[in-house]
């Protein structure tokens, strides 16, 4: 059954306040190579059916959703009365806020327009010849390619006839030589392969090995270190992921004021020595997302009472102050805060900030270049301190200069400690995260130079 | 003893053989000279609770058809959500194409090692209530109210429960002639206990570990949940006033509740054949323990007995056949202290000259290849070696470390840091109090080469995880690693505060 009959049906035939069904249809196709040869690859088709009931009870409304893999014209009744009877036992939902209704955007009837291998044609030759000049060059390749369409489905009962089309991709190569005892790595975000330049990919792999012709070790510590655009993106997503309005205002989280006396959040605080600014903008040219709520489940940020409300820009960070927290409509009214969404991309950025990562490196006398950030985790939530290691590279600067590389190293450091420590940053421009690939997907951040970043081990890996 | 299940009969139901057959057949007579056929249907169901209120509630099946070629020496895949004899041989030459275009960036010509045939074949884990047979309302009642039980402390300003259960159905056949059916069922359940002063935030949570079992894992028979709750806001309270950790080394008494982590990260991973090659240098990482040190390579002391195995009752990577069709197995990974084996499914075997798998290939949906995936990896309790409280008693100058919580090591496996849950101060083999903001970071071979002293059976516990990943597309794995408690001697203790520059 097509998803539009499919959500017709089953909101035709829940007999109950409210019923949302999302539909999202997933093609993707991907390659990955190891050793300069392919190691695996795939053609995949997935659909989910996420039904969700709103059942008037005793004291308010209660929910329950449910996701199926694929539905057939004779299962949708049963499916209506399924989820139905599900909301009817549950409690009252503490998430309650108004049901959107009659709202209708994007290409309803148009069907999913699926990515296929081809998207691949021009960057599979291009690989094959770079495959082949990096056998005779004894360098090894490692890496991904990936593309994804979506479209996703959002109807209701009370009216919601909402469509969004979300490509996604991206590619990521590792090359190592000299018997892997050099390593480095480059990705690239796409939306259709038509911006990959595997030339330019192989110039930066090769500019970055000859880097590491000469190597030291140096002793861990605190160092001015400066970061590509894609690691800036890797270190500030935890600090999204920990932004949640309740958590703050209950007092749980490295936004709650400690102060002593009742918990209050950190919203106003001038949290950076920089006006920087953090954001989430549906409509960020090359980085644009759905322009309102898709919840398939309620959580700390999201509600299934939000689905279908609008996406506009919500602003985290503005001016270097905590502008907001991340909300549903819900949990707004709990903590008396404004309601601000979660959206899906972020961008990071300093206005009248310009440059390169290169020209970044010329500002620096004595530091470090960082090349991707690895195995980031959260150590402490009361400090936000995380943990984690530098990755294909790390390289000692001198007089604006790269002089060679050093040995890797663990780090200890916290984002919101970090925001006080910008020295310097560069052009905002859309990255590919490492760490977070393919979890945070559709991000824009300028590299940036930040003073005594904590390193606070030495990894001999490389 | 547990009481045997049988596969859910809609299950059954499904045309398996006949889809099967048809993506195989057609496959075959467009060249593949290797089919295998995955229908697969997983069901996760989640629930979060907050305080005593539910936050998260979900119930989501995937289902569909993985179909694998080779193809003249080159791999094809293709997956689809529709289970049916046509789309199976659309699949088959969906995959087949795709081999095709993949042969030119193929310099490796894939082969596998052979396996015996297992017709027929049919297995359920051991589980005894299938947890979505319970209402959500009864698994709900159950989790608030041991929430509610923590709520009534003092100490205790905020309470969550989370709860992940899982089945897992797989129908497996290949172009050899193995068909395999099997149903397998986990959960995982964490109750944490909050305290929020006027200067900041503390946290302890449950020790329970995930494992195969099904709802009755949330009584009190096999994990004494009522107990554990009860002791928590007193354990809470004493870590809320506990002094921070001088940084430095100390003696570890490492309890199984957090060194199954430490044996994941630095053994489970470093020992899986395919990174260790260089297949996963752009993702996942490499490893130090290198082919060429098989044998030879001194992983830690001489007390140091690693296995893998797919085959321990209630381990969560635990199965009759893995996704190739490879009967489960269990075999030694280190000996003595000394590396001797590593994890391997058919192209790695076959590309190391080994002459049979070892069982370890799982892909964890159906849209996803399989790729070597880690088996149950644990260290042997030591038969001479004390209880707890023996080990407590041998200790002078040391910390308990119980629980598992942050976690993160490098690249090759060598540097790691842990946090846990718990940290008792041991001063002349008694516990004189807890302490706070511990973090512990070694490389593993100094690490496991500094374990002086293992606990016998009687401090063996198995514990694990649900959410290991590996792979592009990135693939999630659940596996158990039981562990003893040991001693490791002075290890680097690190104080997370002054690490955040407090």
């Amino acid at each position: 059954m097509k998803p539009q009959e499919i959500i017709e049906r089953i909101t035709a035939a829940a007999n109950y306040e409210d019923c949302i069904v999302i539909v999202e249809s997933k093609t993707q196709t991907n390659l990955r190579w190891a050793s300069s040869t392919l190691t695996t690859n795939g053609h995949i088709s997935e659909q989910s059916v996420s039904v969700i009931a709103f059942v008037a009870v005793n004291g308010g409304m209660a929910t329950s959703s449910i996701t199926y893999p694929n539905v057939a014209e004779e299962d949708c009744e049963r499916i209506a009365r399924e989820v139905g009877e599900a909301a009817r036992a549950a409690a009252p939902a503490e998430d309650f806020a108004e049901l959107v209704k009659d709202k209708s955007l994007g290409e309803w009837s148009a069907a999913h327009h699926p990515t296929t291998p081809e998207v691949f044609a021009k960057t599979v030759v291009d690989l094959g010849d770079m495959f082949k000049r990096s056998i005779s060059d004894k360098i090894e390749l490692f890496g991904y390619a990936e593309h994804t369409h979506k479209s996703t489905w959002v109807g209701s009962k009370g009216g919601l006839r909402l469509r969004y089309d979300q490509p996604d991709g991206r590619i990521e190569m590792t090359g190592k030589s000299h018997d892997r005892s050099r390593s480095t790595w480059e990705g690239v975000a796409t939306r259709d392969f038509s911006n990959i330049n595997i030339a330019e990919i192989d110039r930066a792999i090769r500019t970055r090995l000859d880097w590491q012709a000469n190597s030291r070790e140096i002793p861990a510590g605190k160092y001015e270190t400066v970061f590509p655009a894609g690691s800036i993106a890797d270190l500030f997503t935890y600090m999204l992921w920990s932004s949640a309005g309740k958590s703050a205002a209950e007092g749980r989280s490295v936004f709650s004021n400690k102060n002593g006396g009742a918990a209050t959040t950190r919203i106003g605080e001038k949290l950076s020595n920089l006006p920087i600014n953090i954001y989430s903008d549906p409509s960020y040219p090359g980085l644009e997302s759905a322009p309102f709520t898709i919840a398939s489940s309620s959580d700390e940020v999201h509600s299934l009472f939000d689905n279908g409300m609008g996406l506009h820009r919500s602003d985290w960070f503005k001016d270097g102050e905590l502008s907001a927290l991340m909300q549903s409509r819900a949990s707004a009214q709990q903590t008396n805060l404004p309601y601000v969404p979660a959206g899906e991309n972020f961008i990071v950025d300093l206005p009248h900030s310009s440059g390169t990562l290169e020209d970044l490196i010329k500002k620096v006398d004595s530091g470090l270049l960082v090349t991707t950030l690895w195995y980031i985790r959260m150590v402490d939530p009361t400090s936000l301190l995380l943990t984690g290691l530098t990755r294909d590279g790390v390289y000692e600067i001198k007089g604006g200069e790269v002089v060679g590389a050093v040995n890797n190293f663990r780090w200890n450091d916290s984002p919101v400690e970090l925001l006080k420590r910008i020295k310097a940053a560069g052009a905002t421009h859309i990255t590919q995260p490492r760490e977070w690939a393919g979890d945070v997907e559709r991000v824009a951040a300028p590299p940036m130079i930040l003073e005594d970043f904590n390193m606070s081990t030495i990894s001999q890996a490389n | 003893m547990s009481r045997a299940q049988q596969v859910d009969a809609d299950f059954l139901a499904l045309p398996r053989q006949a889809v099967c057959q048809a993506g195989i057949e057609m496959a075959q007579s467009l060249g593949a000279s290797h089919v295998d056929i995955r229908i697969e249907r997983v069901r996760t169901g989640i629930l979060q609770i907050r305080d005593v209120a539910i936050e998260t509630q979900s119930d989501d099946t995937i289902a569909g058809i993985g179909l694998r070629v080779i193809v003249d020496g080159a791999w094809g895949f293709a997956s689809s959500p529709i289970v049916s004899i046509e789309q199976a041989r659309l699949l088959a030459q969906q995959a087949v194409e795709l081999a095709r275009i993949s042969k030119p960036l193929s310099t490796e010509f894939i082969e596998l090692t052979p396996e015996p045939t297992y017709k027929d074949q049919i297995w359920v884990s051991a589980y005894e209530i299938d947890p979505f047979s319970i209402s959500t309302e009864e698994k709900v009642e159950r989790l608030v109210g041991l929430n509610a039980q923590l709520l009534k402390s003092e100490v205790v300003d905020h309470a969550e429960a989370f709860t992940m259960f899982v089945k897992e159905q797989k129908h497996y056949a290949d172009s050899y002639g193995t068909s395999t059916t099997q149903q397998r069922v986990r959960m995982q359940s964490a109750i944490e206990a909050i305290n929020i002063a006027s200067d900041g935030f503390e946290s302890m949570r449950t020790l329970a570990q995930p494992a195969g079992y099904g709802w009755e894992w949330m009584g009190n028979s096999i994990w004494k949940w009522d107990d554990e709750i009860a002791e928590l806001p007193t354990l809470l309270a004493e870590k809320v006033k506990a002094p921070i950790v001088e940084p430095g080394r100390y003696d570890l008494l490492i309890h199984p509740s957090n060194l199954w982590l430490t044996i994941h990260e630095s053994i489970g991973h470093a020992t899986e054949l395919d990174r260790a090659v260089g297949y996963e240098a752009n993702y996942a990482g490499t490893s130090f323990a290198t082919p060429d040190k098989l044998g030879t390579l001194k992983y830690g002391s001489s007390l140091m007995n690693i296995t893998g195995d797919r085959t321990i009752e209630h381990g969560l990577s635990t199965i009759r056949f893995d996704d190739e069709g490879v009967q489960a197995q269990e075999w030694d990974i280190v000996k003595d202290g000394t590396l001797v084996g590593y994890q391997l499914d058919r192209r790695i075997a076959a590309r190391v000259g080994q002459n049979r798998s070892n069982g370890c290939a799982f892909a964890d949906s159906p849209s996803h290849i399989p790729i070597q995936r880690m088996p149950n990896v644990s260290l042997k309790a030591n038969p001479q070696g004390p209880d707890l409280n023996g080990l407590i008693e041998s200790v002078d100058d040391g910390i308990m470390i119980k629980g598992d919580n942050s976690w993160s090591i490098d690249m090759q496996r060598y540097n790691f840091q842990f946090t846990g849950q718990q940290f008792h101060r041991i001063k002349n083999g008694k516990i004189v109090g807890q302490l706070r903001n511990v973090a512990y970071q070694s490389i593993t071979t100094d690490f496991w080469g500094s374990m002086k002293a293992v606990g016998n059976q009687s401090t063996w516990v198995l514990g694990g995880a649900f959410n290991c990943g590996k792979a592009q597309p990135g693939q999630v794995a659940a596996v158990s690693h039981g562990a003893p408690a040991a001693i490791f001697e002075q290890v680097n203790v690190l104080n997370t505060a002054a690490e955040a520059g407090k």
